[in-house]
């Protein structure tokens, strides 16, 4: 026991830069994940960060994530990765001070992985929440079939949304772009994503900024929480410099 | 579990003598419980498909006839199906005449493989979802089942299943072609002993399972089978009952789940979201309600987010 304290004393006074705290998910990849996205930063994993996801995946094509850091005070950015995915890096959110630090989305899973929300503080510290998503499907079923609508095909850069108020007087925005999101990982298809999306509000403010990758699901659909003024507007770009825009009345 | 001295001598020794021994095939333990005038039940566990369960989750059952049994559902494995006849014959005392399968759920038709030589029915959307799917569902039951899945392979059943009065061994059933748990369920009445297998259209005390339902239709099907004169009803997961109790929860908790889906994405609550809204107490005992609720959403929820959305007129395409 005496022995033990005084690790743990150690570990108080060492720099937090040191090492990479333990997994709470005993992932195999954490250590270069660690390396990958904080590396000489300081990582500390924290219940405040809530990840509202299925313990397993019905469609490994889709699978639905909310992550709310709202808990946390001056959020200036949300990184989410999957640990075991192909490609792990599935977005960068940065909520300006007129978002709630939250935000939902559709990921292409290809294995059972840790998925991970890493919210970093103004004080630069990454708070980390997180679970594992078994992939290899459930139930009385298979996984529901996959999308692979081909609606792109004709509405490729259409945009559908919605702005709600919310009781909290924050409003929810949540909108869908018709757009492949192919990975480069099937053969002969070129990566083509969205890479961009920028929200504003109608006087022209910032409300969010939002960088997404390979991983996101085809035809994103993204939940966000925004304040500001009036009318939300939309702009987008993709890896092919694609334009989007679009303006969502309250 | 208690130690008593000397049982780890026991273990060793038994380890030892099971070296080179064939595994044990997974026992399903069947015992049939009798409804009266010649219908029986095999009940299956109110759990999610599990390594000890061996996958059964599901209520099979049979049919006394002269001409031999007539069954209904084959269970989830090779194994299952083997097992079941085997009982079955040795209490009847003769060949199974038929075997009907109520709808293409894993849980329901993976037997098949053991009733070589029987006619095997089902309505012709319920063969052509088995052919078409059979295998990945498979794949997919392995994953969570095991060794008690050994062997099996998806059969479509033979032979089409139409609605209406059938004689097997001077004994009557009404055949009900309905849909809306999956594209084609099949409920069975068997009119001497008034017993109703309503298949996974019924659920009691277990919460229904949503990966191919259209709620509508599945409405309409139990409402149809309200008006079939049973006494015994044997729904397709949940204990057997008397009268019309288990319709009615059925029903109940489907027209909750669709008005809140409905709700929900008209309020602008993301898919993840649902699983923090509550539950009416009166769903809190259904066995495994979080896991089924959660999976309904991902079957149901996309079509309605999606459609609460409003197209927007691209202003600004740059
Ligand atoms: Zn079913």
């Amino acid at each position: 026991m005496r022995c033990r304290a005084w690790l743990l004393a150690a570990a108080w006074v060492a720099p937090a830069l040191a090492a990479p705290p333990d997994d709470p998910l005993r992932s195999p990849a954490w250590p270069y994940m660690a390396e990958r996205y904080f590396a000489g930063q300081t990582v500390r994993f924290d219940a405040a960060v809530r990840v509202l996801m299925a313990g397993a995946a019905e469609d490994p094509l889709a699978v639905p994530v909310h992550v709310d850091a709202d808990a946390l005070a001056d959020v200036r950015e949300i990184l989410v990765f999957a640990d075991l995915n192909p490609i792990t890096t599935i977005l960068r959110y940065e909520p300006s001070e007129l978002a709630r630090p939250a935000i939902g989305f559709r990921f292409k899973v290809q294995q059972a992985t840790p998925l991970r929300a890493a919210v970093r503080t103004g004080d630069g510290v990454w708070h980390l929440g997180g679970a594992w998503l078994d992939a290899s499907g459930g139930g009385c079923t298979t996984p529901s079939q996959a999308s692979g609508s081909g609606l792109w095909k004709d509405r490729f850069g259409e945009i559908d949304a919605r702005l709600w108020p919310r009781a909290d007087g924050w409003r929810r925005l949540r909108l869908q772009l018709i757009h492949p999101m192919d990975t480069g990982l099937a053969g002969g298809i070129p990566a083509f994503y969205l890479e961009t999306l920028d929200l504003r509000d109608a006087d022209g403010r910032t409300l969010a900024h939002l960088q997404t990758f390979e991983p996101v699901a085809e035809n994103p659909l993204l939940s966000f929480d925004l304040g500001g003024r009036g009318v939300v507007s939309i702009r987008g770009r993709d890896t092919q410099a694609n334009r989007f825009a679009g303006t969502v009345a309250p | 579990m208690r130690c008593l001295p000397g049982s780890s001598a026991l273990l060793a020794l038994l380890a030892l003598l099971a070296v080179g021994a064939a595994p044990a095939q997974y026992d399903y333990r069947l015992a049939p419980q009798a409804l009266g005038n010649g219908a029986y039940v095999f009940v299956g566990a109110l759990e999610h498909f599990t390594r000890a369960n061996g996958g059964n989750i599901v209520n099979t059952g049979y049919i006394d006839t002269p001409a031999g049994a007539i069954v209904i559902d084959s269970g989830p494995s090779r194994l299952y199906g083997e097992q079941q006849r085997a009982l079955i014959e040795r209490r009847s005392g003769r060949p199974v005449a038929r075997v009907y399968i109520t709808h293409a759920h894993p849980d329901h038709f993976f037997g098949d493989q053991a009733y070589a030589g029987v006619p095997v029915y089902a309505l012709p959307a319920t063969r052509e979802a088995i052919a078409a799917n059979g295998d990945a569902l498979a794949d997919n039951l392995y994953r969570l089942v095991g060794d008690a899945m050994r062997g099996t392979q998806a059969v479509a059943p033979g032979l089409p299943a139409g609605a209406g009065r059938v004689e097997v061994g001077g004994r009557a059933l009404q055949l009900i072609a309905l849909a809306g748990h999956t594209d084609a369920d099949l409920a069975v009445f068997d009119e001497r002993s008034a017993t109703l297998y309503a298949g996974d259209l019924v659920f009691h005390r277990r919460t229904p399972s949503t990966p191919n339902a259209d709620l509508a239709r599945w409405l309409a099907a139990l409402d149809r089978l309200e008006m079939i004169p049973y006494k015994t009803l044997v729904p397709g997961h949940g204990p057997v009952l008397q009268g019309p109790e288990a319709i009615r929860e059925t029903r109940d908790y489907l027209h909750w789940l669709d008005a809140m889906l409905r709700e929900a994405a008209a309020r602008g609550v993301d898919l993840p979201e649902l699983a923090e809204l509550p539950v009416p107490a009166r769903f809190g005992d259904f066995a495994v309600l979080r896991a089924e609720l959660s999976r309904s959403a991902a079957h149901l929820y996309p079509a309605l987010e999606t459609q609460a959305l409003r197209r927007l007129a691209p202003d600004v395409r740059e």
